[in-house]
């Protein structure tokens, strides 16, 4: 029985080594393979557009990877590796699309909006305040006030102290 | 009245906005090519081992470039119209045949003999075309789908219509639809045959 387990325990040890023949190409650069995963991170896979390129398993991830690879070794600026693949599949490539004039609204749209909600609040405050300003008191209503603070007590007008 | 209606308003902008983001296809990215020189390549013609084809050899016409795989199920669903459409005449359709063996999900290529690729595709694309009809001018095997990358292929079938200089015109990603063609490619093709 303890034998069968250890056997059981060496095999799953194993199984992920079986697998690592069937790994996708790395460079042999680890330097290499270090960018790329940078580089990488901040695109975006055309198939699986919710992954990133680093991160999918998608064949045409896996092709542009390689792609990547041949233009980090070929001495490739990170701008300059974007820019490929930017000319070839368009801005949507990036997680972090460029600042121009077709995305003005993207990039500035939130802080518009903010300045806009914030001016409407001041401008609502304000007029609420005006509304419930203190009227001054006329002279009649002070005199009126006086009467009744001087008041004895006895006046109908008046309840009555339940105690 | 009026303090419902200002909800009301903005509710139905929302769902004016919402109306026009579902219906759109997230697949559907605009490519960054339309209105730029289609890439130059050079590649292997099917059918003529030893032939090559290059989009030069089109310039003053007026074409259509098909990206196209046998395990490609979408090319299928097209391809009735292609070839309808190749009969008709007048748009050559040149073929990209587009990572034919490497594409397929199955054949790991670092297992096959030397050669092995190049053959197996022409046999697969080959075959195919026998058994669903070639609409296409000539084809040209893109084995590793470099070419691919520089048109920015990411979902086959995808066309490209380019005109007599070499520029792309426009660009239908996913299966060529009969409202495309009859709308899209057939009117703005004929507009640019008549362009010196």
């Amino acid at each position: 029985m303890k034998l069968a387990t250890a056997a059981a325990t060496l095999l799953l040890a194993l199984a992920p080594l079986a697998h690592a023949g069937e790994a996708t190409p790395m460079a042999a650069d680890p330097a290499i393979e270090a960018r790329l995963i940078v580089i990488s991170e901040e695109l975006r896979c055309l198939v699986c557009q919710n992954e990133s390129l680093a991160a999918s398993r998608a064949e045409l991830a896996n092709d542009l990877r390689e792609e990547v690879r041949k233009l980090i070794s070929q001495g490739k600026t990170d701008t300059e590796i974007k820019e490929y693949l930017v000319a070839r599949y368009g801005d949507f490539v990036l997680y972090r699309p460029p600042v121009k004039p077709t995305t003005w609204l993207l990039w500035f749209g939130p802080f518009v909006l903010l300045a806009g909600s914030v001016i409407g609040l001041i401008l609502y405050l304000r007029r609420r305040a005006g509304l419930l300003a203190p009227t001054a008191l006329s002279a009649a209503d002070k005199a009126s006030a006086k009467a009744l603070l001087a008041d004895d007590g006895t006046s109908p007008t008046r309840p009555k102290d339940a105690a | 009245m009026k303090r419902f209606l200002i909800p009301l308003g903005i509710f139905l902008v929302l769902v004016v906005f919402l109306a026009i983001g579902l219906n759109r296809d997230p697949h559907e990215v605009p490519s960054p090519l339309v209105g730029k020189p289609a890439p130059e390549f050079r590649l292997e013609q099917l059918g003529a081992a030893g032939k090559t084809f290059s989009p030069a050899d089109m310039r003053g016409q007026v074409w259509l470039l098909n990206v196209w795989a046998s395990w490609c199920v979408s090319c299928r669903a097209e391809h009735p119209l292609l070839v309808a459409f190749a009969k008709q005449g007048g748009v050559p359709i040149v073929g990209l045949n587009y990572k034919e063996v490497r594409g397929d999900g199955e054949t790991d290529v670092k297992k096959l003999a030397a050669g092995a690729e190049a053959s197996l595709t022409r046999q697969r694309a080959d075959a195919w075309l026998t058994r669903h009809g070639n609409p296409y001018t000539l084809s040209v095997l893109d084995m590793d789908g470099r070419v691919g990358i520089d048109y920015g292929v990411y979902g086959v079938p995808e066309t490209y219509l380019i005109d007599k200089k070499g520029v792309i015109r426009f660009k239908q990603i996913g299966p060529i639809t009969p409202e495309a063609l009859q709308q899209k490619i057939l009117p703005l093709a004929k507009k640019l045959a008549e362009e010196s």
